[in-house]
């Protein structure tokens, strides 16, 4: 899923700036399931905002809603009202949503109030990790269901660099946390697999131009569009 | 997010408001039917004193508490608040009062942020035997709050009691004292 974090509360503050009414509107799908921007989380912000404001004696009316998905227009359309009667929006959806909500009311006043970080799976309950990036050319089937691309710390294609040790990486994660070496841990599963031959065989080399560095990306379902 | 105790240790540096004398805090208590809400009632068939600042309401368990109902008793003006739940370890639904004092420690880190003392919501834990334990709580709460003075959040005109029962919509039980007519259906129920 796509997962979020919330922007620290004083920038927040700052993207506001001195709106009296002000909308937080959570998205009840990923950054729901990633406990960041759903209904409740919007809830709380809000709180958080009116609260702020009475410290500071500033009439603010602060409400909370939420759509199923702020990445379609349909569910859009369900809290048009609120949307359009509001100063500022403050979107606690992913980077899709926020976007979404921001294109379908130009020119209303459209805010982040989370940062996307990244796809992730939830390892445990209230621990997510990265799993993919999106490249466009899923390679995974070579390497045991393990993604090079974003679990090696140099998204290396070829096998391991100098930096792997007993299974780790030379990497440090952003909390000094020990890294696994992706490539490590897809020697393991190929030999698990019976596959080992995959690590030495040519592979043609990936096509990055699927990826996010050349322009937004599209995709069309011909069969699926409406006649 | 600012840290709580970063952010209580320089809540300490800051120079010490003059303690008004005649500030009567209101503080809501979040109390869990199995041991807190039992320990006030025996505080008082033990006769034992304590502060008439705290208002309580009856939760089945600490662990139904959110971060939410915190917020919104804080919103409404109280000017602290705490959750009191069985011990750590004992509590009936298993691990309800675990997860209370994360959600309270997570609203410390929320009230930080918002520049308002993170020691103005609590947790605390006691058994229902612990009448003396309670009354002991309430009174070292409401000293703690008077020394901090009163919550910048503070509303006039605004009941954080009454804000903090409609947060919960149905999850507050019912003041035994308050509702007659709970206690008549229980009866129909025995008969």
């Amino acid at each position: 899923m796509i997962t979020a974090e919330r922007k620290p509360f004083d920038e927040i503050i700052k993207l506001v700036g001195d709106k009296k009414k002000i909308l937080v509107a959570g998205c009840d799908t990923c950054v729901a399931i990633c406990l960041t921007g759903g209904e409740k989380e919007a809830e709380i912000l809000a709180s958080e905002l009116r609260i702020k404001a009475g410290q500071e004696g500033r009439e603010v009316e602060v409400e909370h809603t939420a759509a199923i998905r702020q990445c379609e227009w349909e569910y859009l359309d369900m809290i048009a009202e609120k949307v359009e009667a509001a100063d500022v929006v403050l979107s606690m959806a992913c980077g899709i949503g926020i976007q979404s909500m921001a294109e379908k009311f130009a020119p209303q006043l459209v805010m982040p109030a989370v940062n996307t970080n990244m796809l992730g799976m939830p390892q445990e309950h209230a621990v997510w990790l990265e799993r993919c990036v999106a490249c466009g050319e899923c390679r995974i089937g070579l390497t045991g269901g393990i993604c090079p691309v974003v679990r090696c710390s140099k998204s290396l294609m070829n096998g391991p660099c100098g930096g792997s040790h007993d299974g780790l990486c030379e990497v440090t994660g952003p909390d000094k946390e020990e890294i696994e070496c992706a490539w490590a841990l897809i020697w393991e599963r190929l030999k698990a697999q019976g596959r080992e031959e995959l690590m030495f065989a040519d592979r043609p080399p990936k096509d990055w131009s699927k990826s996010s560095s050349g322009g937004p990306r599209k995709m069309v379902r011909e069969e699926a569009k409406p006649v | 997010m600012a840290e709580p105790e970063a952010a209580a240790a320089e809540a300490a540096e800051a120079p010490k408001k003059p303690v008004d004398p005649d500030f009567e805090p209101e503080i809501i208590v979040f109390a869990c039917h199995y041991c807190a809400y039992a320990a006030a009632d025996l505080a008082g068939s033990m006769r034992l004193q304590y502060p008439s600042n705290i208002r309580m309401i009856k939760l089945p368990c600490t662990g139904k508490l959110e971060v939410i109902h915190l917020l919104r008793a804080i919103e409404a003006g109280a000017d602290g608040v705490y959750a009191a739940g069985c011990m750590e370890g004992e509590c009936h639904y298993l691990t309800g009062n675990l997860w209370a004092r994360k959600r309270v420690d997570h609203v410390k880190g929320l009230l930080a942020e918002l520049g308002i003392e993170p020691e103005r919501v609590e947790m605390y834990n006691m058994s229902s035997a612990m009448g003396a334990k309670f009354a002991e709580v309430a009174t070292e709460f409401t000293q703690r709050i008077k020394a901090l003075g009163p919550s910048p959040a503070r509303r006039e005109g605004v009941s954080p009691h009454a804000t903090a029962r409609e947060a919960l919509g149905g999850v507050a039980l019912p003041d035994e004292a308050e509702s007659p007519a709970a206690a008549t259906v229980e009866e129909g129920h025995a008969e």
